[in-house]
């Protein structure tokens, strides 16, 4: 039972990230009381990313300064249905954040839209391949949306975002050398490219020699100096090489602080509560529709908030446990089929390729811009022929120079030792002589690939974990390898001394100890129909009309792009739906 | 920087180290660098008196780390970076009591691939590895691990690793990695960790620090980055 009950406000919002953020914005716009909560400590430019202090790699990297703290709250893992599941234990594949900002505050800042295929993959697939080029066990489904439905969205967030890029094609004009499978924009980025690095540089000619299509890749690094549509301003980027991982220093990188809250703080019907934590969104007892959140705070007090209406914008996975918490919709069950919530759970396949050169190279990786890259959409989507291939799926690749550390960046040569004095010597050679690029794959959605509650561990405040059940398939490694096979030839083409190739065998399992992406995403998926899916086309929870739950829970697969673009472009998309439609009748936008 | 032999910061790190550090290691320590002495008594900055390890703990830490990363022509070793300072000093961190970690039970036996399962926070890994480690090495080799010459403690190290040194309750691999990692996290932080000192390890392989505005070096393809790397604690130049 509640401690205190506060007064009814308009709209809460639930985890203050990139997608909080926007919808607060757009939900204040429209004359709504808005309050958000945020379970993390308040965060901005300053003191959190004030310079020098933020420029500490041990802080940040090593000891997760701006990430989830896993003795408040972590997850359990297996690898299928019948094992026994056991905790994250210390932060490795993946980093979650918390904090006002989430995220949003120390990721790299690679700025992405969609392949318009991937919207509608199921139907894709097997109108080009026929049903049985789908594995058996895989689940993927279509979002239920369009790009030509996203587009405005996507233009929008870029300038939100103050976003540097080089655009192909302007409605229907080609306008200059970006990426030649992108799909037709409105209108160009905001601000130009970025310099590029000597890796890019590098990576650049060797993927033209071998017959590629490399371009410079979109960054939410500012290129220049830049005010955006909400009046709040960006400097330009020194390429200090402290992205991913850290509060940007410089107002250069963009972020739910930066770009966003400056806009909010001056407004009288906004409201940002910290370091209160939701421990469910409250139900009226025929469950149908929400009454508001029930939080705590670090005292310990139990805070009921009601709302007519519940933003759900947790990170990615986070969105499933707060639906089951609640009990909105139905839990996944793997063996039956039956049920929405927890379905779908994807991550990104990875490889990456290293090449090192002789002394004297100069590369000079400290220098870096986290979203700074080039990078080719060969492989990447269904513009070629899978046919033959026999996978589903695809993968952009990259040499994203974005400032290499030398605690947890410095990578040698296949053979060198782990310490001792040939290992000092290779990481003295390698550590400016190096360039590496990746393999940023997809992950298809397996049956058997879910979440759900875990039945013995709990978080600081007695609530179960999030239970994660995932393993590779032979599809993603067989679609990485093929990449990666590919990539190599650009890699000898650069000419180096040695070549280093990170990829997964088949029959690997997932392994949670060293870093790959903190790209996860489904849980909460989209689709056309209920039976098959958590929220409709408008990320409305199909069980609870006015619970919209935002983020990449939402995807029903793993994209080969970064989520990010994606998942703003799908909030505006949500908030365009409920100003225009859902305020003016409270409903479910969708028969179901 | 050029590095040539024993670098004037090392020398005054083993003599203030040799001060203060039991008889057992004073004489491995003599024995390791016969240059070095017992001659200098002149001026040299206090020796960091570790707040958590035992002298025996110390001493072996101080003969581990002097392994894992040895002092060469190349640049420092750990000892002269400071790494066991580095360590001692994040055990009273809230890392070193585990605070950063999940660390509810049940503690369950699972794939390798599913992470650390055990209940040993880095200060009770390190408390009970290292006594663990070296009664494993007396009995295999005769010797504590800070009596043995370097290829054999480098023997020693290499079992260590592989799992063929067996140290009790705890898999040798689990305390192998916590101590490579805290290990490299010394010799290559922010000096304001108590680490990497003077920066000589930045320089080494020139990583320039907190410099931190690069925009007129992007696309200086391929030149040689010519300034000293500062901390974001004390300035360079």
């Amino acid at each position: 039972m509640a401690n205190r009950i506060m007064p009814r406000t308009d709209a809460v919002i639930v985890g203050f990230g990139w997608t909080g953020a926007i919808m607060a914005k757009e939900l204040t716009e429209a004359g709504l009381n808005v309050v958000a909560l945020e379970r993390g400590a308040f965060r901005d430019t300053y003191p959190d990313g004030a310079y020098p202090k933020t420029l500490d790699e041990l802080t940040h990297l090593q000891r997760f300064k701006l990430f989830q703290n896993l003795a408040v709250s972590s997850f359990t893992f297996r690898h299928g249905v019948a094992d026994q599941a056991v905790p994250y234990r210390q932060i490795g594949a993946f980093k979650p954040g918390d904090g006002v900002g989430g995220a949003g505050l120390h990721w790299s800042g690679q700025h992405w839209r969609v392949r318009p295929e991937e919207l509608a993959l199921r139907t894709r697939y097997i109108e080009r391949y026929g049903k049985a080029f789908i594995p058996d066990g895989m689940t993927i489904q279509d979002h239920g949306v369009t790009y030509e439905e996203l587009e405005p969205h996507f233009d929008f967030a870029e300038k939100v975002f103050g976003t540097s890029g080089q655009a192909y094609r302007v409605k229907g004009q080609v306008v200059g050398d970006g990426n030649p499978f992108e799909a037709d924009r409105s209108d160009h980025y905001p601000l130009p490219p970025q310099k590029t690095p000597y890796s890019a540089a590098l990576f650049m000619k060797a993927a033209k020699e071998v017959g590629f299509h490399p371009f410079l890749q979109p960054s939410a690094n500012a290129s220049e100096a830049y005010t955006n549509p909400y009046g709040c301003q960006m400097g330009p980027c020194t390429f200090c090489g402290f992205c991913s991982g850290y509060a940007c220093y410089n107002y250069s990188k963009a972020s739910p602080n930066v770009n966003i809250l400056p806009a909010l703080r001056q407004l009288s019907n906004f409201e940002l509560r910290t370091n209160c934590n939701v421990l469910r969104v409250t139900l009226d007892a025929a469950k149908r529709r929400a009454t508001g959140v029930t939080y705590v705070t670090p005292k310990g007090e139990v805070v009921e908030q009601p709302a007519d209406l519940v933003i759900v914008s947790t990170f990615a996975y986070n969105n499933a446990r707060l639906f089951m918490l609640s009990g909105i919709g139905q839990q996944y069950d793997p063996r039956t089929g039956e049920g929405t919530v927890g379905k779908n759970f994807t991550y990104q396949t990875m490889a990456t390729i290293r090449t090192f050169f002789d002394v004297g190279k100069n590369t000079n990786p400290f220098i870096g811009s986290g979203g700074n890259a080039v990078a080719l959409d060969d492989f990447n989507g269904d513009h070629y022929d899978h046919g033959s291939l026999g996978f589903v799926g695809g993968a952009p690749v990259w040499c994203n120079q974005a400032g290499t550390k030398p605690i947890s960046g410095i990578p040698v040569p296949d053979g060198v030792p782990a310490w001792g004095k040939s290992w000092k010597k290779a990481v003295k050679d390698s550590y400016v002589n190096t360039v590496s690029f990746d393999v940023h794959g997809t992950n298809m959605a397996y049956r058997d690939c879910y979440l759900d509650l875990d039945p013995d561990y709990k978080d600081q405040y007695g609530q179960a974990l999030l239970r994660f059940t995932f393993d590779w398939k032979a599809n993603d490694i067989k679609m990485s390898r093929y990449i990666t096979s590919r990539a190599l030839d650009l890699a000898k083409a650069m000419g180096p001394k040695s070549i280093q190739v990170v990829q997964k065998n088949f029959g690997d399992h997932f392994d949670t100890r060293p870093y790959q992406t903190t790209h996860l995403a489904g849980g909460t998926i989209m689709g056309l129909d209920r039976k098959t899916s958590v929220l409709n086309r408008y990320l409305q929870s199909w069980d609870v009309h006015n619970v919209f739950a935002l983020g990449s829970g939402a995807f029903p697969q793993g994209l080969g792009y970064n989520p990010t673009g994606m998942v703003a472009a799908l909030a505006y998309w949500a908030a365009k739906a409920i100003r225009n439609d859902y305020l003016k009748d409270p409903r479910p936008l969708i028969d179901a | 920087m050029k590095p040539t032999g024993i670098s004037p910061s090392r020398r005054a790190f083993l003599r203030t180290a040799l001060a203060t550090t039991p008889a057992t290691l004073v004489l491995a320590q003599q024995f390791f660098h016969p240059s070095l002495g017992l001659a200098a008594a002149e001026t040299a900055p206090k020796a960091y008196q570790p707040a958590y390890f035992t002298a025996s703990e110390w001493a072996l830490l101080m003969s581990l780390v002097d392994r894992l990363i040895p002092a060469d022509e190349e640049g420092p070793g750990a000892l002269e970076a400071g790494v066991p300072e580095f360590i001692d000093r994040q055990m009273g961190e809230p890392y070193g009591y585990g605070a950063l970690w999940y660390m509810q039970g049940p503690f369950r036996d699972a794939p390798a691939e599913l992470g650390y399962q055990l209940p040993f926070t880095p200060r009770t890994l390190y408390r009970a590895a290292l006594p663990a480690f070296d009664k494993a090495v007396q009995a295999r080799f005769g010797k504590g691990l800070v009596e043995l010459d370097e290829p054999t403690r480098d023997d020693a190290i290499s079992q260590l690793q592989h799992g063929t040194l067996t140290i009790g309750i705890l898999p040798p691999l689990v305390f192998f990695d916590q101590l490579l990692q805290n290990t490299r996290e010394g010799y290559f932080c922010d000096p304001v960790h108590g680490g990497n000192k003077d920066m000589a390890a930045w320089r080494m392989i020139n990583f320039p620090g907190a410099r931190a505005d690069y925009i007129d070096w992007v696309e200086q393809y391929g030149r040689e980055y010519p300034f000293r790397p500062v901390s974001v604690a004390v300035t360079g130049g």
